[in-house]
């Protein structure tokens, strides 16, 4: 008989996979039968971890131990010294970028002991491809009382206590929205899953739908019981193949299991979930190109009224909701809505997912009571901004939302408090940003992004993103002229109020908000032709300061054109004949001394 | 002897043909079908030459005007050939801070393409994508199916020399 004691948690997230996790569960396989091991010590490998910046990572249960950075030559080692010998390999636990301190149990490291883990529960607990896993975390246990103990409204009540609100953005509350759909008429209707999670810089859908597909299944079943559907799609970006594979494999398991298809756990409910691949998109996470796009359509948003409750899909009655917020249904059925509530503020209860990028030390998944402030979110959790740089700002909410600048810090998370600072919640990308970015370029960045993704369809957007567009870049070209801010303001105005959908609506954002706390980076852009980051190539000299060069030739190393000339003990000097203006020596000078 | 009921192609064989109207088979009739089609014989293709769009209509029963108006709005879908390997480089927020921007500056002066051209030997097509999920690994790309993280201005031509 197994008599498994240890096993091994390694991470197969798309972060962990790209640094070698495969190469290593190889390398751990061999070596654990090599060592006689095989009926001791397993190794499962789980969806993502959530500290995907010092994968590959691996936890070690029931002990708790996390070890990160695994190569597939620490194997041996690491086999022999653990599981043979018992003795954690202490060159691979976590250090502590600050105090330099060893953490070994994953539940110390401050990155997660802050942490309150809803939506994210599974992870790294439960091979995400195997139900039993799941089922045996719970899973399933509140769609079997859904469907054999609560009525529809029930199930309504309850999600209307948690306070549940949409995490895809916009934060509408996810029980009004199945009550309206209950209401609608129709004999078909529709419950639709948005994991076509488009904001550049946000990962949790992702990371959600791989490590634990089931919980969406389960909480689209629910779902469909609420407002009597009984066909579901998943509408998933083709760029995340390996989440498309594994809700494959869940949906199949799922009907193998009597969960999904005919005839659920003998209620005699019916539903069944079909997986539908976008096609890049970014417009397609509103929730009218959505639907359209289902119907193999060009995916443009519709006006509303009709609200997609009463005319969605095939103009039928439809829900649709972000995969964080599916996934946090089965345990407010389970465990109540009140239970649920009793975390968060006022008006947002519950915690949230956010993906934590950028300048930051401690990049990854991050799941944190509502009411949490953004310090806590920047430097507890994310360690602070590394180099010795300094922190400028956090961005949230991708190219609907804006930055928050360091006196903005202490602003609690919730979806009206950040409002309130010129951002939005967003689906929960928060990009941390140091000294060295320029707030005109960011502007830039995000507007250029909505202008190539806008749909055409109505003239604000698509004419007045353009013209936004070109005035950006002017500035960061150094042909700013006196006027252009208060144009700017003017159109994002227009645009902001006449556009159709949310991505025009809020398309403005990241101007507005970078005018509101960076208007002099603005200025000296127009006014002195400078960049005060240096990092619009038009508005630097390509020149090193003797005073501040420390002579240590990392840029005459880092330069692609050889157009650094650089002896020891010597200033360098640019040759601006070869310089191609990269910025490659303005990244890499620990200094600053290149102007 | 069945007659070839299919337009004449240099891109496209008679057993690339084959697997298209297999394609087709399986999604006519199939309402919202037209997207995924499109996908699949991509893949067989490469691209969707316009011949190859007027036929799945055909096939799908549906407005050549429509198929082609879903082809150009997606940004998946490309109607002009690929290079040998595709190398899509992340323009998402998180690999914009860290330097991207810098890296593709790299690739266009060592190929000479932008982001959506193909370099005239057919060696690379650049390919800017709206964040990969991947922000831990920032600045990323990805060559054919090959992930690299921290692609900076100084790594990036060497990972691409690989190529042949």
């Amino acid at each position: 008989m197994n008599k498994i004691r240890t096993q091994l948690m390694l991470c197969g997230g798309t972060g962990c996979e790209s640094t070698g996790s495969e190469r290593v569960r190889e390398a751990l396989t061999r070596e654990i039968e090599g060592q006689g091991l095989k009926d001791e010590v397993e190794i499962v490998v789980t969806g993502c971890n959530g500290f995907c910046a010092v994968g590959p990572v691996m936890v070690v249960q029931p002990e708790g131990i996390f070890y990160q950075k695994i190569k597939p030559e620490d194997a041996a080692e690491l086999v022999e010294e653990h599981f043979l010998k018992g003795r954690p390999l202490k060159r691979l636990f976590y250090k502590e970028p600050a105090s330099k301190n060893i953490i070994p149990r994953m539940d110390d490291i401050p990155f997660f002991a802050s942490q309150m883990f809803r939506a994210m529960r599974n992870k790294g607990l439960i091979d995400p491809e195997v139900i039993d896993e799941y089922i045996a975390r719970d899973g399933y246990f509140a769609l079997a009382k859904a469907l054999n103990e609560m009525t529809a409204d029930d199930i309504i009540e309850e999600m209307l206590v948690s306070g549940l609100r949409g995490r895809g953005g916009a934060g509408f509350p996810a029980g009004m929205k199945w009550k309206f759909a209950k209401g609608a008429e129709g004999e078909k209707k529709y419950v639709l899953c948005n994991a076509d999670e488009g904001d550049p810089g946000a990962f949790m859908d992702r990371s959600l739908l791989e490590s634990d597909p089931h919980a969406v299944l389960e909480g689209m079943t629910i779902a469909a019981k609420a407002i009597n559907a009984h066909k579901g799609y998943i509408y998933c970006r083709s760029e995340y193949p390996l989440a498309i594979r594994r809700l494959g494999i869940a949906i199949a398991q799922a009907k193998d299991y009597g969960l999904l298809g005919e005839d659920i756990l003998g209620s005699g409910f019916d539903f069944d979930i079909e997986v539908y691949q976008g096609a890049g998109a970014f417009v397609c996470g509103e929730e009218t190109a959505l639907m359209r796009s289902i119907e193999g359509k060009r995916g443009m948003p519709r006006p509303r009224p009709p609200f997609p409750a009463h005319k969605g899909l095939w103009e039928k009655p439809t829900i649709l909701n972000n995969v964080e917020t599916l996934v946090n249904v089965p345990q407010i059925i389970l465990n109540g809505g009140k239970w649920y509530a009793g975390v968060g503020t006022e008006k947002s209860k519950g915690t949230k997912v956010f993906a934590l990028s950028g300048d930051v030390s401690n990049i990854g998944l991050v799941e944190i009571p509502m009411g949490t402030t953004l310090r806590t979110l920047v430097y507890d959790i994310g360690g602070g901004v590394p180099n010795k740089r300094k922190f400028k700002a956090v961005q949230l909410g991708g190219p609907s939302g804006g930055c928050v600048p360091e006196e903005r810090l202490d602003t609690r998370i919730d979806y009206e408090e950040i409002v309130k600072v010129g951002a939005i919640m967003g689906s929960g990308g928060a990009i941390v940003m140091d000294d060295h970015t320029c707030m005109v370029d960011m502007a830039r960045y995000f507007m250029d992004f909505i202008q190539d993704e806008s749909c055409g369809k109505c003239t604000p957007c698509r004419e007045g993103t353009r013209q936004m567009l070109d005035i950006l870049e002017e500035i960061c070209l150094g042909k700013g002229k006196a006027g252009d801010i208060e144009r700017l303001e003017a159109l994002a105005h227009v645009v902001g109020k006449a556009s159709l959908c949310g991505l025009g609506q809020t398309a403005s954002n990241p101007v507005l908000s970078t005018l509101r706390y960076f208007r002099e980076e603005y200025e000296a852009h127009i006014e002195e032709k400078r960049c005060p980051a240096k990092v619009c190539p038009n508005l630097v000299k390509f020149e090193v300061d003797p005073d501040l060069c420390k002579r240590c030739g990392i840029c005459y190393k880092a330069c692609p054109a050889n157009a650094i000339i650089w002896e020891k003990k010597q200033v360098a000097v640019i040759d601006k004949d070869k310089c191609i203006k990269c910025m490659t020596c303005y990244a890499k000078c620990p200094f600053d001394s290149i102007i | 002897m069945n007659q070839t009921s299919h337009p004449v192609h240099p891109d496209i064989s008679e057993e690339m043909w084959g697997k298209i109207d297999k394609i087709i088979a399986n999604g006519k009739g199939k309402p919202g079908s037209v997207i995924a089609v499109l996908r699949e014989s991509q893949e067989v293709v490469g691209y969707l030459p316009t011949e190859l769009i007027s036929h799945i209509s055909r096939g799908l029963v549906l407005p050549t005007s429509q198929v082609f108006g879903v082809a150009t709005f997606y940004s998946f879908f490309s109607l002009t050939p690929k290079g040998r390997h595709t190398v899509r480089v992340c323009t998402g927020t998180a690999c914009y801070v860290k330097g991207i921007k810098e890296a593709i500056g790299r690739i266009r002066n060592t190929y000479g393409i932008k982001e959506g051209e193909t370099s005239e030997d057919r060696k690379f097509s650049l390919e800017g994508v709206r964040c990969l999920g991947a922000c831990g690994l920032a600045p990323v790309m990805i060559v054919d199916k090959d992930i690299y993280g921290e692609v900076t201005s100084d790594k990036v031509i060497n990972i691409l020399e690989k190529y042949e």
